[in-house]
């Protein structure tokens, strides 16, 4: 008899018992992950609610005057949410078109040679680490910035100049670090289409392009926005590099202003907060916590309502 | 080989113990037993120092600890560079003993019992590009500016270009003791708020037209120090009182520090010796009385 025989010629008791302990551990390991958003759930919650009811939800989300070490503290961040929905959107409106085309091209147009150098580079981008697209923002866009900002606001004394630390900068900045999570999905997405529906659109005379844009864009559509909600989801919890090179003033967001993310907001200030300072920060966590929240609900929804197309 | 480390160990604890024996003479009190250096019946001071608080603090507090282990070696001393807010929140909860702080200690702090003990005034110099050719401002001049009744600095005597207004983020200690004395603690509107001191002073040191504020300690040549009324941001300035911008460093305990332990007491005994002292002015800080 062989003990230690783990193979199915092994007898059924022992069979029986490492099946059993293969699959115990599997669990457990599986319950690590839920363990850690359900406590990560619960401690948001738990820390971001008491500022709710001190300062009341309405003068912190409507409120736009962010003085929380003032004599007569104001926590609105009104202009924090808006700056990271309209910074998000903008990255999107800029940084999916590009990521898309790239997608095309290395899936579709791209010669060999071309592909070979685009898709590493590709990879690469995704791989840099935040703070080094802050650096490059902060020493190549912020001077370029404040160059555009003098020669436009040159007559308007009342504009505040910022030194090129504006929603634009943070706004490219996030647009760059977006594509490679668009293209590489895009990508996939686009090589997954059914080369039936490529070859039958090309056998009725359609061109190349008018391929790609009628047949295989469209029945992509799917993985595409998924591309998109993960970008959104990529540049809504972006810190590092745009509390670099967005100014981390609580202004309007408007092109030439310095801005204030929700991100940067509670990373900027943790360090020093106090009291109900810092349990605004942990509002503004959850507010923040709540979005993501959202982009994985419809990132849910499109990759259901995907799998039926499939269908 | 073990052997002679042992031996080398030894030879050095002897020989720092009679340099320490020379150095205070004096006696102090000694409850701990040495069951390392069961040989010697000294008056040796040996367990930890725990410190955490103000990243303003870091150079001060890195020196001292160092200079404070040299003097006592059985001592283990760290610090942690947390926030000033942050180091009171945990000698508060008694996780290290001392908590450091770059202004004066909150009521809060102070009810849940939070000792502010004064060790050092540190200086805050107002910072320009090198190209700028404004080289003093008055106080009002300072505040209009912060404030943003004036944004170009032609308005001060110098080149047409716009100001460009870089400070901390709320919170911080610099910020807090910059509006406090210039008492504009509601009125600031910066166009960049940095969240550290490093980063205040490269964004300025990069952006032609920018003003900054900074610790008087981490002050280098990037950047250009403005003269404040008239007066050059120095340390002798400062002890003099003709500087106008300057704020304490606090290193908190909880509790008096009679009250601590015997290493805490060391500590703080040694930050008042003439030693102490020459190491709190060779960080560029004034040391208090």
């Amino acid at each position: 008899m062989n003990k230690t025989n783990f193979s199915i010629i092994g007898n059924k008791k022992t069979k029986k018992s490492v099946e059993k302990a293969a699959s115990v551990i599997f669990t457990i390991c599986a319950f690590f992950g839920v363990l850690a958003v359900f406590s990560i759930s619960i401690y948001m919650v738990v820390s971001g609610t008491p500022a709710i009811f001190e300062v009341g939800l309405k003068e912190i989300i409507f409120g736009t005057v962010w003085r929380p070490n003032a004599a007569d503290p104001s926590y609105g961040i009104l202009y924090v949410i808006l700056t990271s929905i309209v910074g998000t959107f903008m990255a999107i409106i800029i940084g999916v078109p590009i990521g898309v085309m790239t997608a095309i091209f290395l899936a579709e147009t791209a010669p060999k040679p071309l592909a070979a150098i685009v898709k590493p580079a590709v990879e690469l981008l995704a791989g840099i680490p935040s703070v080094i697209y802050g650096l490059l923002g902060v020493l190549i866009l912020n001077p370029f910035m404040y160059k555009l900002e003098l020669a436009i606001f040159k007559d308007s004394p009342d504009h505040q100049f910022t030194g090129g630390s504006n929603l634009l900068s943070a706004v490219i900045v996030l647009a760059i670090m977006i594509l490679p999570t668009v293209i590489n999905i895009s990508e996939s997405a686009i090589r997954a289409v059914q080369k039936d529906y490529k070859h039958s659109s090309l056998a009725l005379g359609a061109t190349h392009i008018q391929t790609i844009f009628r047949v295989i864009l469209p029945a992509a559509k799917s993985g595409i926005v998924t591309a998109i909600v993960l970008g959104v989801g990529r540049a809504i919890g972006e810190a590092m590099a745009i509390s670099l090179v967005a100014g981390n003033g609580a202004n309007i967001p408007l092109p030439f202003n310095s801005v204030r993310f929700l991100t940067t907001a509670v990373v900027s200030e943790m360090s020093y907060a106090t009291d109900t300072h810092k349990r605004v920060l942990f509002t503004i966590g959850l507010i923040l916590f709540m979005f993501i929240v959202l982009i994985n609900l419809i990132l849910n929804k499109v990759m259901k309502g995907g799998n039926k197309d499939a269908k | 080989m073990k052997k002679i480390l042992k031996g080398t160990s030894f030879f050095v604890v002897m020989f720092l113990l009679v340099g320490l024996l020379a150095a205070c003479g004096s006696d102090k009190k000694d409850d701990n037993s040495n069951k390392s250096n069961n040989k010697t019946e000294t008056d040796k001071l040996s367990g930890t120092l725990t410190m955490s608080g103000s990243t303003s603090m870091e150079k001060l507090a890195n020196i001292a600890i160092e200079a404070f282990m040299i003097e006592y070696p059985d001592v283990v001393a760290s610090a942690e560079f947390v926030g000033s807010s942050a180091g009171v929140e945990q000698v508060i909860a008694g996780a290290v003993d001392i908590g450091n702080a770059s202004r004066n200690l909150k009521d809060s702090e102070k009810e849940a019992g939070a000792v502010e003990n004064i060790v050092a005034i540190d200086g805050i110099a107002v910072i320009v590009d090198k190209a700028n050719t404004v080289a003093d401002l008055t106080k009002d001049q300072l505040i209009a500016v912060y404030t943003g009744t004036i944004n170009n600095w032609s308005e001060l005597g110098g080149l047409n270009q716009p100001i460009v207004v870089v400070g901390r983020e709320a919170g911080s200690g610099t910020r807090g003791a910059f509006e406090e004395i210039l008492d504009i603690e509601e009125e600031v509107i910066y166009s960049n708020e940095i969240n550290s001191t490093g980063g205040v002073m490269a964004k300025v040191a990069s952006t032609p037209g920018a003003i900054g504020y900074v610790s008087l300690d981490i002050l280098d040549d990037t950047v250009v120090a403005v003269k404040l009324e008239g007066v050059e941001a120095t340390a002798d300035n400062i002890k003099a009182g003709s500087y106008f911008l300057s704020r304490p460093f606090v290193m908190a305990t909880a509790g008096e520090i009679s009250e601590q332990g015997e290493v805490v007491l060391a500590f703080f005994e040694f930050l008042k010796s003439a030693e102490g002292k020459e190491l709190i002015a060779s960080v560029g800080l004034i040391a208090a009385d």
